[in-house]
């Protein structure tokens, strides 16, 4: 009897000896131009090719520019390290969504919109939330550049047996609670280190009941935990999904009959479980500088128990006891790996359709296909008449590394996955929440409930 | 790699839970396609305040830092590792570790050793008594010592050899270049 990512790891396992990490098969290997230079480098002061170019998959997305105007508005910074990764990739054979590509986006935006990602794969990527890609039942995580070396030159990686562990969301989510509420309310369960040398495994009705737009933001966050992979089984949406898009196996009848097989056994071992009642979870928000740091977004801040507790408080200038409904910001980002695909802009145009924002708003969908589709469904006029920007598609205020960056003091709130001290730039205050909440923070000005909002007449 | 036996050093302290590596290095300083300037991106938001204790006198030359659960949590950047050992750090000391850091440090020689909950708390005690106070690590017994105090520690016997020898672990996989051969024939074509 064995688990999902049981499975999934012996199937990937090349070599194991007593007291040795795994040598691990790699499937897919994605990568970006921040965490790859320095890996590339060491492969040439070694001599060595990229084993499997065919297996590597290389888009732009930290370090670009999201306002119109491409390579110009980036610094020299940014621009050595696009520069960098398309002569690199054109040395080894390796295919690029560049900034010119009408692929190009965010790197578990595009791979799983292309098809590129499959059930029962092993992917990595020089970047934490690669565990987006356990949606559709992968085995994927977020590694070093040392590993990335690794993985370019022998297409495996060194790696120690996690531990599985079950998280169930049971029940039904009420209306206008999302992923990210589950996922925020699961880390304030277990903790920023509750899943540390664990992989998670999504179980439960209200995980069947999501989209893949929604498994994805769900085990995108995992990292957040401390888990470094998040799974869900496969299923008929997860096909549903995948059919049809470029990069689906050709003999795609054949790939669902095995993909089948990919669930935990029953009786199958889980070193922990934890369970949720999905229809008690309310919108979400947080408070403080973890992403554990979070509250019913109509509950007032807590009360602090601990040293951390203080100085996040501290840091956010926001006082316990008191709501944060109402608590005014600066900025409004709704985008990231998070949640920046077309469903999470469809939720976000849901709030702003007939209303305007009353703070500076981003809208900075995850991809080029992303963006077509929204302009295509007019979601574009409608942020654009609420007077958002709606911009290129790229990581941007996540992290702050294009310009797009929040100034010392601002407040943000913020669909993306980290409220970590100056994330979102020096000084930077962030608060994460649903795309529909950060759309409702937007029209109001200031932290709003959006069930509220839209039981109001736009 | 340099390898790592035995080393004698100050302590500085960061005295608090879930450092993330946007605390060890923001990202603003990843835009580089080498290892450039990293130390001075090491600690950047915390270290403009004049009272963070890497700046007190005693930590100057300090090649062990001290602190306290799940330290290195958040992204993957192993340019986090690289900072702090441009910086002179050879050694980590806490009560936990995130993944992903724990294994980009120990690929790079910084060593981090996780002390259960009694020997952490007595180490703190130690040095925020005596902030002068020298503590020796040693790898080949797994062991930290100061003054008359010692403490055991955990390590697999992977990387313990890794690090004793300065061994790249890259050499391991690709000694095995004809199993992966193997499982490609089978698994990969």
């Amino acid at each position: 009897m064995k688990t999902l990512f049981d499975k999934v790891w012996d199937a990937h396992a090349v070599h194991e000896e007593p007291h040795h990490p795994s040598v691990l098969y790699v499937d897919l290997h994605l990568v970006h131009e921040v965490t790859s230079p320095q890996a590339f480098s060491g492969l040439e002061a070694r001599g060595l090719p990229v084993r499997r170019p065919e297996r590597t998959l290389a888009t732009m997305d930290h370090s670009t520019p999201t306002r119109p105007g491409g390579l110009a508005v980036v610094d020299d910074a940014g621009r050595a390290q696009l520069e960098t990764l398309a002569r690199r990739c054109a040395e080894h054979g390796i295919e690029l969504f560049d900034l010119s590509s009408p692929h190009n986006g965010i790197v578990h935006v595009v791979a799983p919109e292309q098809g590129r990602t499959h059930p029962g794969m092993t992917v990595v990527c020089g970047d934490s939330h690669t565990s987006t890609h356990g949606a559709f039942g992968a085995l994927a995580f977020g590694i070093g550049t040392s590993e990335v070396e690794q993985v370019l030159a022998t297409q495996c990686l060194l790696a120690w047996r996690p531990l599985p562990y079950e998280v169930r969301f049971e029940g039904t989510a009420p209306e206008g609670v999302s992923a990210k509420d589950l996922i925020l309310a699961l880390i304030a369960e277990i903790g920023v280190g509750g899943g540390t040398g664990h992989v998670f495994e999504y179980r439960g009705d209200a995980v069947r009941a999501l989209s893949m737009e929604g498994r994805m933001t769900l085990c995108n966050m995992s990292i957040e935990a401390g888990a470094r992979a998040g799974m869900v089984a496969p299923d008929d949406t997860t096909f549903a999904y995948l059919a049809g898009r470029p990069g689906a196996p050709a003999d795609f009848d054949g790939a669902v009959a095995r993909w089948r097989a990919l669930r935990t056994d029953d009786g199958a071992y889980f070193a922990r479980t934890v369970s949720l009642d999905a229809s008690r979870v309310s919108p979400r928000i947080t408070w403080g500088t973890t992403p554990a740091m979070s509250v019913g977004v109509d509950e007032p801040v807590p009360q602090p128990t601990d040293a951390a507790a203080r100085s996040a408080l501290d840091y956010m200038r926001l006082e316990a006891g008191k709501p944060l409904l109402g608590q005014p910001i600066d900025v409004a980002f709704i985008g990231s790996c998070t949640n920046s695909r077309l469903e999470d802009l469809r939720e976000a145009a849901r709030v702003l359709r007939g209303r305007r924002v009353a703070a500076r708003t981003l809208v900075v969908p995850g991809s080029r296909a992303v963006k077509r589709e929204a302009e295509a469904e007019g979601l574009d006029r409608i942020f654009e008449a609420a007077g958002a920007e709606w911009r290129e598609p790229g990581c941007s205020m996540c992290l702050a590394m294009n310009g797009d960056r929040l100034e010392p003091g601002q407040l943000s709130v913020s669909t993306s996955n980290r409220n970590f001290e100056g994330r979102q730039g020096p000084g930077g205050r962030t608060l994460l929440a649903s795309p529909l909440t950060a759309a409702a923070s937007a029209v109001a000005g200031a932290v709003a409930d959006a069930r509220r909002t839209l039981s109001e007449a736009a | 790699m340099t390898p790592f036996d035995t080393l004698t050093s100050r302590v500085a302290p960061l005295l608090r839970d879930d450092v993330d590596t946007d605390q060890i290095i923001p990202a603003r300083y990843l835009k580089v396609v080498d290892r450039s300037g990293l130390a001075e991106g090491l600690f950047a938001g915390w270290k403009a305040d004049p009272s963070f204790p890497l700046h007190e006198p005693a930590t100057e030359d300090a090649r062990v830092l001290l602190t306290g659960a799940n330290f290195g949590c958040g992204s993957s950047r192993e340019h986090a590792p690289w900072a702090l050992i441009a910086a002179g750090f050879r050694c980590v000391i806490a009560r936990s570790f995130a993944d992903i850091f724990r294994g980009n440090a120990l690929r790079n020689g910084l060593l981090t050793v996780a002390l259960d909950e009694a020997d952490h708390a007595r180490l703190v005690a130690d040095v925020s008594a005596d902030p002068w106070r020298v503590v020796t690590v040693a790898l080949e017994p797994q062991r930290v010592r100061w003054g008359a105090a010692e403490a055991a520690f955990s390590l697999d016997p992977f990387s313990k050899t890794c690090l004793l020898e300065g061994l790249d672990p890259l050499g391991y996989l690709l000694a095995h270049d004809a199993a992966i051969d193997a499982y490609e024939r089978r698994e990969a074509p």
